[in-house]
């Protein structure tokens, strides 16, 4: 793999520089590995996120107006260390309480629950709500364990959105809840992305294949199944999110006249011509269902290098969620007008 | 003539050179992760290793406590994801109970390897059994308490040959947490490379301590 990088240890401290000067002048880089907003106003319920770097745009390019207030970085693929993410919640902080809100993966979780101790002994006030869009990683019935996938992006969207005008810590935490619940992923792999330090692939997976299901680092799926085109593969997808919706008994079933935001992502290699050519299937696919698609993303947000593969995420709309999505907002890897 | 106790200085020997044992063992640790894991944890457990003696190496140290805080707090930073976490809360749980402690006897090493067993059991919520680095530190945990009256280096050396009979045993395990979990019984055969990490650890304080 030709790599334009420089010392492979120090990818993800380099690619954060980088970010900064990219947010030219409205986000900063704190401590070791924090972007912080420039501008967060006194008195403000923060919006903490983060995770691993590598899957660039995200998370820290969710971080700017109405949107994240902060994202606390770890190195590629791992989690922040505890002492990044109490000094990207001491710089997020304006006496309001902070609310983590991250894919649920083990070493995120056991970071950011220490980081949420130190804070706690500082007198900051941290609540926490995971990610768990992706309805391949665990049934319906224990979705508290599932992993958080592309479909991130619409949620910290909309919550980033609630959190420039909510009272308190509880009523974000809400409303970051409700837009878990309402959204749900499913992605695919075709072959993986590579460690940059080690040069080594994520995972191996056979060229005739497709990894239904899989995680964007290469975590199981629920099946391999033959290669096949966009249209055999996006209607079977959406099969899945549909199931899901209807399997859960936390949740209505996606019926005619719903209205859904619906993005379609790139892993990382797959083209934006390949995610054209899923949307239009896909929007197909709904029109004939009746339902409704009031605002689309399609694009390369959340990745894993070189890695093949697309997601479909949607989230259920209803009139409040819709309020979080109208708002414009402005951030490197995902802007509204 | 059996060695009682640790004092501050020794203790902080002890601590160097559990660093550097498991920094030499990095391509032991990184071969057993690749059989089950992702690879990375020799890689890990390396970094973590010498961001400790280097904060060892730059602090000056008046008590045991301080000295495991610091350990913890190094690997924390440096290593990050779960294993940082992990291996920094067992050192950092293990720290708590030996405040005011003025040398590291055989009570205050039970004291500390039942609580950094308690807290890395909480953090990351895997048992015995579940082959992880818990299958060492655990029986290592239960061995201390039976060693609890013994002098340092008996007691030391007793809970290292139960850390390595619990790597050992790992073998046999079927993965339930983290990515081997999903090799399920393909991963009986392999210790786990935390439970590795654990065994290294407590044979280099046994070794500092009986020499």
């Amino acid at each position: 793999m030709k790599k334009l990088i420089n010392d492979p240890l120090k990818v993800a401290d380099e690619l954060i520089d980088g970010l900064v000067e990219a947010y030219d002048g409205d986000c900063v880089k704190v401590g070791t590995r924090s972007i912080i907003k420039t501008e967060i106003p006194e008195g403000k319920v923060a919006l903490l996120i983060g995770g691993g770097s590598g899957h660039e745009p995200i998370y820290h390019g969710l971080v700017g107006t109405n949107i994240a207030d902060g994202a606390a970085c770890g190195d590629i693929f791992a989690a922040p260390p505890p002492d990044i993410v109490l000094e990207a919640t001491s710089a997020v902080s304006r006496g309001k309480g902070v609310l983590y809100l991250y894919g649920n993966y083990a070493g995120d979780v056991m970071n950011f629950d220490i980081g949420a101790e130190l804070c706690s002994e500082e007198g900051i006030e941290v609540k926490t709500v995971l990610i768990t869009d992706d309805v391949c990683s665990a049934p319906a019935e224990s979705k508290d364990q599932r992993r958080g996938i592309a479909g991130l992006v619409l949620i910290v969207k909309m919550v980033g959105a609630a959190s420039q005008s909510v009272e308190s810590l509880d009523e974000l935490e809400r409303i970051a809840k409700l837009t878990v619940l309402q959204t749900r992923s499913v992605g695919v792999s075709m072959s993986p992305g590579s460690i940059p330090a080690t040069g080594k692939p994520t995972f191996e997976i056979d060229e005739a294949l497709i990894g239904l299901g899989m995680g964007i680092h290469g975590e199981p799926g629920v099946s391999e199944i033959p290669m096949t085109t966009a249209d055999d593969l996006t209607p079977q997808m959406l099969d899945l999110i549909f199931k899901d919706f209807a399997d859960d008994s936390d949740v209505d079933e996606l019926k005619e006249g719903d209205e859904i935001l619906l993005f379609v992502n790139s892993l990382g290699a797959t083209t934006m011509m390949e995610c054209l050519i899923c949307l239009r299937k896909a929007k197909e696919y709904l029109n004939e269902r009746g339902i409704l698609v009031y605002d689309t993303i399609v694009g390369p947000l959340v990745t894993c290098q070189e890695m093949t593969g697309i997601s479909f995420s949607v989230t259920k709309l209803n009139d409040e969620l819709k309020g979080y999505w109208d708002l414009p907002c402005e951030s490197l890897c995902y802007t509204k007008l | 003539m059996p060695k009682e106790s640790l004092d501050v200085s020794e203790s902080l020997g002890m601590v160097k050179l559990l660093a550097r044992k498991i920094i030499e063992a990095e391509p032991i640790l990184t071969d057993a992760d690749r059989n089950l894991g992702d690879g990375d944890h020799g890689l890990g457990m390396q970094r973590g290793m010498t961001a400790v003696l280097e904060k060892l190496e730059s602090e000056s140290f008046s008590d045991v406590k301080s000295i495991f805080n610091a350990t913890g707090m190094a690997m924390m930073s440096s290593m990050g994801g779960a294993s940082g976490a992990l291996f920094g809360t067992l050192f950092r749980s293990g720290a708590k109970t030996l405040a005011e402690k003025p040398v590291f006897d055989a009570s205050a090493l039970s004291d500390f390897l039942v609580a950094a067993n308690e807290g890395v059991q909480a953090r990351g919520g895997a048992s015995p059994g579940d082959k992880t680095m818990i299958d060492a530190l655990d029986p290592a945990a239960n061995e201390s308490l039976k060693s609890k009256d013994l002098p340092i280096d008996e007691a030391l050396e007793a809970v290292a040959a139960a850390a390595e009979s619990g790597r050992d045993q790992s073998k046999d395990m079927i993965a339930m947490m983290g990515r081997a979990k999903t090799l399920g019984k393909k991963s009986v055969g392999h210790p786990d490379a935390g439970a590795c990490s654990i065994a290294i650890i407590f044979r280099a304080m046994a070794d500092f301590a009986n020499n």
